[in-house]
């Protein structure tokens, strides 16, 4: 038996061996090209890239966009995953199929909605002013709250499920047993439900911001070239400037931005799961 | 239940009423938009009509780049299957260490920046001579779909009985048939799960796709994104409500046999 289970480890080669090949081993050779000038190592590419105050100014937005996205998608996940947790039947329907429809439709067809509804002649304009909330129409697409509210929908059911999922398999009973107990629904929520539902969190918000920090689609679509971000610029220097070295630094920049936020959230996720 | 409690659940009632509307959003805009008669986006339409589906016809490459990402999303997400079976097997049956590493790291992609993925691929393709689109094209599609395949596959294999395996072997299949005809059977629910949303993602991808493509094997993302440059009429509203459509026809084949609870959770 302990022979099986040692020869049933050559299962994973297949998988393995075209990962580490078609994926790991371009993006490290990627990351080595970025330290490399006429083959020899070098970080001036780096230096370059952050004493530039655009390409920093980039840098700023894309990290500006990412937090606020999460932020946002969080505020509006947290208290819907509280409410999909409790639901039965046909409401635990309804938010299954808003979960899941909109991550089904993909993000070109959203993003593509969003600059429907953001146009200066939009739907949303023409709301507020017959509403009477605005006299003329406002500029909406091409600026950065639109990005994020368009970028917080998009993103919105990978912070929902995370939560949901974890509260679904909280024992419900746990917090009518502290009630019986005397507890306050404060002292209730702040001591029994939000921490059993962290792990949730920190899975939702880590995908979350590696999506946005990353988003190329839904930038392009909602802000257009006047307010670059990392991907734009990135993919910017490969099919347009044609400048590898700039593009190569960029991409090495966002992975390491991306496996940071993998490595924390599952050293976050370990250490929430060893406190319990 | 205390006056604070029914006040705070009541918010949390107006906050997910709010959170399934947002999310519906997009997609209602953008069938209202698909059958409107004027040349311009106008909600609502002034009047229905199917003109803007009918011009698709017009629209050259459409039709190819539709049959070049249904390929790409079948092929890749078939041998995604394959490959996430074994590897699948091989960590949650294994005795070898490393195995915590090895999960992490093929689910890994999903978090990983598409257009970096992208870039590192160009590159490395270049580097190697590899120069046919198609087969960039899904070797980069297998990165796509593989690690959604591994993320359902791992989640329902840890909750598999393997003495299942064990007894379809002494009753004398042999290793790889009491794999097909025991273990994919029971598992068909993560199957259909996994293989459904690696479909969905490779049919969506633009990121990667961008850098593998020449002029002759656009994907649909890349064709849609480049229509909207040149000419960004209502006609797109009716693609994305193709798009739509489909999506709505793989969710209620998923509803019907795994029911959607269990389709997010796998």
């Amino acid at each position: 038996m302990i022979r099986r289970a040692e020869r049933i480890g050559f299962l994973a080669l297949p998988g393995l061996s075209f990962l580490a090949i078609i994926y790991a081993l371009p993006l490290f050779m990627l990351l080595l090209k970025s330290f490399q000038i006429d083959g020899q190592f070098s970080i001036l590419e780096y230096v370059t890239f952050f004493s530039d105050n655009y390409s920093m100014s980039v840098l700023w937005r894309t990290l500006r966009v990412a937090f606020l996205t999460t932020g946002l998608a969080l505020l509006i996940a947290y208290p819907t995953a509280i409410i999909m947790a409790r639901a039965k039947g046909i409401w635990l329907s309804v938010f299954l199929v808003a979960m899941v429809l909109p991550m089904s439709v993909g993000v070109i067809v959203k993003a593509f909605a969003w600059s429907i509804l953001f146009r200066t002649r939009g739907v949303l304009n023409d709301t507020l002013m017959s509403l009477g909330l605005t006299e003329a129409p406002i500029r909406m697409l091409f600026t950065e709250t639109a990005l994020i509210i368009g970028a917080a929908n998009v993103f919105l059911p990978f912070m929902v499920l995370p939560i949901y999922t974890v509260l679904r398999q909280m024992d419900s009973r746990l917090p009518e047993a502290t009630v019986s107990l005397g507890a306050t629904p404060v002292f209730r929520f702040m001591n029994v439900t939000l921490p059993l539902s962290l792990p949730g969190v920190v899975a939702g918000c880590a995908f979350t911001f590696s999506l946005a920090i990353s988003m190329y689609v839904i930038p392009s679509l909602i802000v257009g070239e006047r307010q670059q971000t990392l991907s734009m610029l990135t993919a910017r220097s490969f099919l347009y400037l044609r400048n590898e070295a700039l593009g190569a630094t960029i991409s090495s920049i966002l992975l390491i931005i991306a496996i940071s936020v993998v490595l924390g959230s599952s050293w976050l996720a370990s250490r929430l799961g060893a406190r319990q | 239940m205390t006056g604070t409690d029914r006040i705070s659940l009541a918010l949390c009632w107006l906050f997910a009423i709010a959170c399934v509307i947002f999310l519906m959003l997009p997609i209602v805009i953008t069938l209202a938009a698909s059958f409107t008669s004027s040349a311009v986006y106008t909600l609502p339409p002034p009047e229905l009509s199917l003109r803007w589906y009918q011009s698709l016809q017009q629209r050259s490459g459409l039709w190819d780049a539709v049959k070049l990402s249904l390929n790409l999303a079948v092929v890749s997400t078939l041998l995604s299957l394959i490959l996430g079976t074994l590897a699948a097997i091989a960590v949650t049956r294994g005795s070898f260490r490393g195995r915590e590493a090895i999960a992490t790291f093929t689910v890994s992609p999903l978090m990983m920046p598409g257009l970096v993925v992208g870039v590192a691929l160009l590159q490395f393709f270049r580097e190697i001579g590899l120069r046919d689109a198609y087969t960039s094209l899904l070797l980069g599609h297998i990165v796509i779909t593989l690690p959604f395949v591994m993320r359902t596959l791992l989640a329902s294999m840890a909750a598999f009985n393997f003495s299942l395996v064990d007894a379809a072997r002494t009753l004398g299949l042999s290793y790889p048939r009491a794999i097909l005809q025991v273990l994919v059977p029971n598992l068909a629910p993560a199957y259909l799960t996994g293989g459904l949303f690696a479909f969905l993602a490779s049919m969506d991808n633009y990121p990667i796709s961008i850098f593998l493509t020449d002029a002759r094997n656009k994907t649909l993302p890349i064709k849609m994104l480049q229509y909207l440059e040149e000419q960004p009429d209502p006609s797109l509203a009716a693609m994305s409500s193709g798009l739509i459509l489909l999506a709505c026809v793989v969710l209620i084949i998923a509803s019907r046999t795994v029911g959607l609870n269990r389709m997010i959770q796998g």
